[in-house]
């Protein structure tokens, strides 16, 4: 069973949220979950610092052995920080998802796209493996 | 539903991340797929490859049904020896590519890939009818499990008193592992020196965790199917359904030192192949080496100067370039300046002569 932090907020697409309560400026990176579903990470693609995304937008990618999925911005706003560190060393990603595999930070404008806690989100992922 | 192998009990205490893979339920990694690579590069992976298939073919005239069924030799083969070798159509169009080993004068073993070997028996059958020698799918009552890297011999030494120091590279003798009956061949699929194990499905358990024992000390690990197609890409091994296919005959692969012209007798696809083993290809089978980290992959197109002139046919991170590579099959004089487009993006390539890894003997 993955690890899924009950305060941190969630998505469809494996993706975390963290801060969403005490601030407006979100860090967001994908799910333990999501890493181990693709294996060793050897590629990440980050927005660029000082973007507009739109909540739900595709804005990287992150790469496996075996295959590539799409990042997107479960928030809208702008994109105030990217983490350099992982893209330098993508298996950030699969040793430490939740720390310092965090991908991007946004400075939230409007509503975040629907989100998940980690009880739902839970649900989501032992009803697909 | 996915079948399962022996030894899907053993991959689930292992934490294996399971995956269909030609209809069986197969070990795709049981942690980090770049560390069970570099295990077999570096110690030794231990892999469970029961989903390939075993068809035996016997009698007086076994070897004269497979020179008429395949386009190797095989009557000339001695006993104890494997060869690799194609089953290809009236059009010389790959069927499966093949490894057979002579285990008697009047005894064979072909396998076959786990996506083809129904086919290749049921065309076995029909191509050997003419022949005195039978044709038999023993695939599901063996298991196979490959013993790959650098120390796979020491390990297996620990375990057989067969004589591994003399077996040679694509040899194959039976022996007894661990107190069970096993064919021991000496082939691989990793670019590594190694052995495979075929044993009964019953003996496969028993003699997985004897082979993890007695590997524990060489840093033997179990490996995957991901880590063994970064394995064999790196080592420029083709693979069905990618670089082979019915669409692409033995010469088209490079590979048209298989087919054995000068055997005697006709054989299936002969005088297609015959037809074709003088004209250039359109397109020849290349290794790319990406100048960036975005990997190209299965079905990607090969451009230079914005224009289409090949496909990608493999592509994966390579653990020992520390570069992405790629096979692709590209045209004929397209020469240097090539680019991967990568979901839109075309990323440049260096070309690069196969295979992109070999080991030092």
């Amino acid at each position: 069973m993955s690890d899924i932090p009950d305060e941190l907020s969630y998505t469809k697409e494996h993706e975390w949220i963290a801060g969403l309560d005490e601030a407006i400026t979100v860090t967001i990176g994908i799910t333990a979950y999501a890493a181990e579903a693709l294996g060793d990470v050897v590629f990440v693609q980050l927005p660029d610092a000082g973007a507009t995304v739109a909540a739900g937008d595709s804005v990287g990618e992150v790469e496996s052995t075996k295959s590539v999925s799409e990042i997107y911005s479960p928030v809208g706003g702008e994109v105030v920080e990217v983490n350099q560190a992982v893209v330098d060393d993508p298996s950030l990603v699969n040793n430490d998802p939740y720390g310092e595999g965090w991908m991007f930070r946004v400075r939230v404008e409007g509503d975040p796209e629907d989100l998940l806690s980690a009880e739902e989100y839970t649900a989501l992922t032992s009803g697909e493996s | 539903m996915s079948r399962p192998t022996p030894l899907r009990d053993v991959h689930e205490s292992l934490g294996a991340t399971l995956t269909d893979f030609a209809g069986w339920l197969m070990p795709l990694r049981y942690g980090s797929e770049s560390a069970e690579h570099n295990a077999v590069r570096t110690a030794a992976g231990l892999f469970d490859l029961s989903h390939m298939g075993e068809i035996f073919v016997t009698g007086p005239q076994a070897g004269q049904a497979l020179d008429y069924a395949l386009v190797g030799h095989l009557s000339a083969l001695v006993p104890g020896r494997a060869r690799y070798t194609m089953i290809v159509n009236e059009r010389g169009g790959v069927l499966d590519d093949l490894i057979v080993y002579r285990l008697g004068d009047e005894e064979f073993m072909v396998v076959a890939n786990a996506s083809n070997y129904e086919k290749v028996a049921a065309e076995l059958a029909d191509r050997a009818k003419p022949y005195d020698a039978a044709v038999e799918d023993r695939s599901d009552r063996y298991a196979l499990i490959a013993v790959q890297g650098p120390r796979a011999q020491e390990i297996l030494a620990t375990l057989t008193d067969a004589d591994l120091a003399g077996l040679k590279y694509y040899a194959g003798l039976p022996g007894v592992v661990d107190g069970r009956q096993a064919l021991i061949a000496r082939t691989g699929y990793t670019g590594e020196d190694g052995f495979e194990l075929f044993v009964a499905n019953e003996d496969a358990v028993p003699l997985w965790h004897a082979l993890t024992r007695a590997g524990e000390p060489y840093g033997l690990r179990p490996a995957g199917l991901s880590s063994r197609d970064t394995l064999r890409l790196e080592a420029g091994m083709p693979l069905y359904g990618n670089e082979l296919g019915p669409d692409l005959t033995p010469f088209d692969a490079g590979l048209g030192r298989v087919v054995k012209f000068d055997k005697p007798g006709d054989f299936v696809g002969r005088s297609a192949l015959e037809a074709v083993k003088d004209t250039p290809p359109r397109r020849r089978l290349v290794g790319l080496v990406a100048r960036g980290r975005r990997v190209p992959r299965h079905g990607y197109p090969v451009t230079k100067d914005g224009a289409v002139v090949g496909e990608v046919t493999s592509g994966a991170p390579s653990q020992t370039l520390g570069k992405p590579i790629a096979m692709a099959y590209v045209d004929t004089g397209a020469g240097e300046g090539l680019a991967v487009d990568i979901r839109g993006s075309h990323e440049a390539m260096d070309l690069v002569e196969l295979p992109f890894y070999r080991r030092n003997k």
